[in-house]
């Protein structure tokens, strides 16, 4: 019983095709990466990092705007199925927010010859990354679940409300000097560069939306193992009850 | 007996009331009305919810279940922090500043409860606490009976129909608890409604029209003071604390 | 009981506990003289221009003791849980947050207007812009910082790990205010005209207003258990 996808059918069903839909794309997004798209000629077999990097970016910001909604749900109704959705986007943003700051190095260093090019959207990257690795202590220091749920709401609305203020200030700040890069697949970019990052942003999401009701159904779970076990300890010995 | 008449308005009504911290249940599933001008005994043991029950009338903590009505208004709404005038706490905390003087504590709250005169109502409750040869001495002086006085005077200040007290009597000397004990007379003979949290089960007796017993957050007993059995409610305890719940 | 009156009735509590007790004011001067006594050693001023770097220096020692003043306007409320005291009071939660706000902003700006100075001749600096643009700037960035700060130290200082957690949140939070000192700053000292950094100004105006506002609406939520 426990493990089983709960819920009503309809759910399970969705869930099973997507998971199936994943492990379809995922290796064909790698295939088309590394087999499919043209050498960019400027940059070498590196630049394929772009593949992984920008999708990553896009599947940490929908973390962060859907722990922003969730949070501000959250607050509103006390359901604590929207806090649940919440603490896993932003589990997951940071996770995907990991790979970006990680790759971004691995990409410049050869490239530029540099390892941080002070790039506007990677340094914004990075302030958010603090700030929701913040957010997930600040849930692990709370005294209660409770406390964290309403803690991290706050705390994912103002994350929300500062993003573009961030940005913003960021990128003012680095203004003076040229732009290292353009990583916008804008002009110059071959067509199948263009469709292969389209079907790589997509299969990112996909992956994420698979991670994040996996994570909340853990999460689920975790809460009524908590309250069975309060429950059954208020039924024995305990030395001094809380 | 309980008197018929009085205003329709109850003091404390709650329906259905819970508490919880996640997992962690306080109170659950509380029903509860009490009438202006009552004084109610609250026993129970430790982890009992007695504690949450006072913080909840108080409206310093929200219910996560049920409601909760103050004197007719509904202690979530936003009208909750008119409600708190009428509202007094007392617990083994003073919530006194060591730093400023007592009259400059009661000041301070005077001000915050806004008090037509609140430096007169701040002197005459520090006459009233027998306070005032020390009330230009910093708080951090005071022995912890002088600071309880202080603490009761700065309940007692703003004149609360509803006095709620948690176990306000933990750490008082003999002649402390004796004065506190005249003042909850003074109060309770004043038509106030008081709630007294206390693990002293002869002194709630004595002092209540009415017990409340409470055990893992649910009501377990409602009856009125006069005719109960102080060995009864001691077995009722007992059976109900941690360790009796093992035995049986 | 008037919003306002309630808001300066905390921030006076607050001024008058720490005047009388003297204990956090003095500790938070001496870090920030601290902080511009490390840095004069650190880098040879007399090669450096202070323009190009006073702004940082300066900002290093606002932010760390601002900190500093924003964990100890808390630190007052935690012994014996006197936040309780103001919680059962007939005010709103969110003059509270505004009391507090004020009286961090008071402390920093006391802080500030001593360091200043005291810069000014440790670095042999010559000042030659207004005065009033500097104080303008001053406050407008405390504000903001002292805002964010207020907000997530009601919530750090009752976890275990407070005392780390609150820069953690605080300074990513805070990186717009920061960057907006700091800029402003420099281009004060060079005397370079305000529409160089109007911009900056501007921003940190929008800062205050979003998140004090944003606070207000939020501290319930963060007070309510």
């Amino acid at each position: 019983m426990a493990g089983q996808p709960s819920g009503s059918g309809w759910m399970d069903t969705t869930e099973r095709a997507l998971d199936l839909l994943v492990a379809l794309l995922v290796p064909v997004c790698l295939y088309t990466i590394f087999q499919v798209v043209p050498t960019e000629e400027k940059m070498g077999v590196v630049q394929r990092i772009f593949y992984f990097h920008v999708p990553s970016a896009f599947a940490g910001f929908l973390g962060v705007v859907l722990c922003a909604v969730c949070s501000a749900l959250y607050l509103w109704t006390r359901d604590r199925r929207f806090d649940r959705v919440a603490h896993a986007s932003a589990e997951l943003g940071v996770v995907f927010f990991t790979i970006v700051l990680l790759t971004g190095p691995i990409w410049a260093r050869p490239v530029w010859g540099v390892w941080w090019t002070g790039e506007v959207r990677l340094t914004s990257t990075l302030v958010l990354w603090l700030m929701y690795a913040g957010y997930l202590i600040l849930r692990q220091s709370a005294e209660n679940p409770e406390q964290a749920a309403r803690w991290a709401g706050v705390l994912g609305i103002v994350g929300a409300l500062d993003l573009p203020i961030i940005y913003k200030s960021v990128e003012w700040w680095r203004g003076l000097h040229p732009k290292v890069l353009r990583v916008s697949g804008g002009q110059g970019l071959d067509p199948a560069m263009g469709k292969a990052f389209g079907l790589c942003v997509f299969t990112f999401v996909l992956f994420f939306t698979a991670l994040l009701i996996k994570r909340c159904r853990v999460a689920r779970l975790e809460d009524q193992v908590a309250e069975l076990t309060h429950r059954v300890a208020r039924r024995s010995v305990h030395t001094e009850p809380a | 007996m309980i008197a018929e008449s009085g205003p329709a308005v109850p003091a404390i009504e709650a329906t259905g009331l819970g508490k919880r911290y996640g997992p962690v249940v306080a109170v659950e599933s509380l029903d509860l009305r009490v009438t202006p001008g009552e004084s109610v005994a609250l026993f129970g043991p430790n982890g009992a919810g007695k504690s949450t029950l006072l913080q909840l009338c108080a409206t310093l903590i929200r219910p996560t279940a049920g409601r909760l009505c103050l004197f007719g208004t509904n202690a979530s709404s936003s009208d909750a922090s008119a409600l708190r005038r009428r509202i007094g706490f007392l617990s083994h905390q003073t919530f006194l500043y060591e730093h400023l003087t007592g009259l400059e504590n009661l000041l301070f709250y005077a001000r915050l409860y806004a008090l037509p005169d609140p430096v007169s109502a701040a002197l005459e409750s520090i006459r009233a606490a027998r306070l005032e040869h020390r009330r230009d001495d910093r708080v951090g002086s005071y022995s912890r009976g002088m600071q309880q006085r202080l603490a009761i005077a700065r309940a007692l200040m703003h004149r609360p129909d509803l006095l709620l007290l948690d176990e306000p009597f933990t750490g008082l000397d003999r002649p402390s608890h004796a004065r506190l004990e005249a003042t909850l007379e003074e109060e309770r003979g004043a038509g106030r409604t008081c709630i007294l949290a206390t693990h002293d089960l002869g002194q709630g007796l004595r002092a209540a029209d009415r017990v409340l017993v409470l055990a893992d957050g649910r009501l377990l007993l409602d009856r009125a003071a006069r005719g109960l059995d102080q060995g009864f409610l001691e077995a009722l305890m007992t059976a109900n604390s941690a360790s009796g719940r093992a035995a049986s | 009981m008037n919003y306002w009156r309630a808001v300066l009735l905390v921030a006076a509590r607050d001024l008058k506990v720490e005047l009388r007790s003297r204990e956090q004011a003095v500790t938070l001067l001496f870090f920030a003289l601290l902080v511009l006594v490390v840095f004069n050693f650190s880098f040879d001023f007399t090669v450096i221009d202070f323009v190009t770097l006073g702004s940082g220096v300066l900002w290093v020692a606002f932010i760390f003791s601002g900190v500093l003043a924003i964990s100890r306007s808390f630190q007052l409320e935690r012994e014996q849980d006197r936040i309780q005291g103001i919680l059962l009071a007939p005010i709103d939660r969110s003059a509270f947050y505004l009391g507090k706000v004020a009286a961090t902003v008071l402390f920093m700006a006391a802080v500030e207007a001593i360091v200043v100075p005291v810069s000014v001749v440790m670095f042999n600096f010559r000042f030659s812009g207004r005065i009033a643009l500097v104080v303008l700037e001053l406050v407008l960035n405390t504000v903001g910082f002292a805002a964010v700060g207020t907000l997530f130290a009601a919530m750090t200082t009752r976890t275990r790990r407070g005392e780390l957690l609150l820069p953690l949140l605080l300074f990513p939070a805070a990186v717009p205010v920061a960057l907006a000192a700091v800029k402003t700053t420099t281009h004060l000292l060079a005397g370079r005209p305000f529409e160089r950094y109007a911009s900056w100004v501007a921003l940190s105006a929008a800062y205050d207003l979003i998140f004090l506002a944003a606070s207000v609406l939020l501290f319930d939520y963060v007070l309510e258990d």
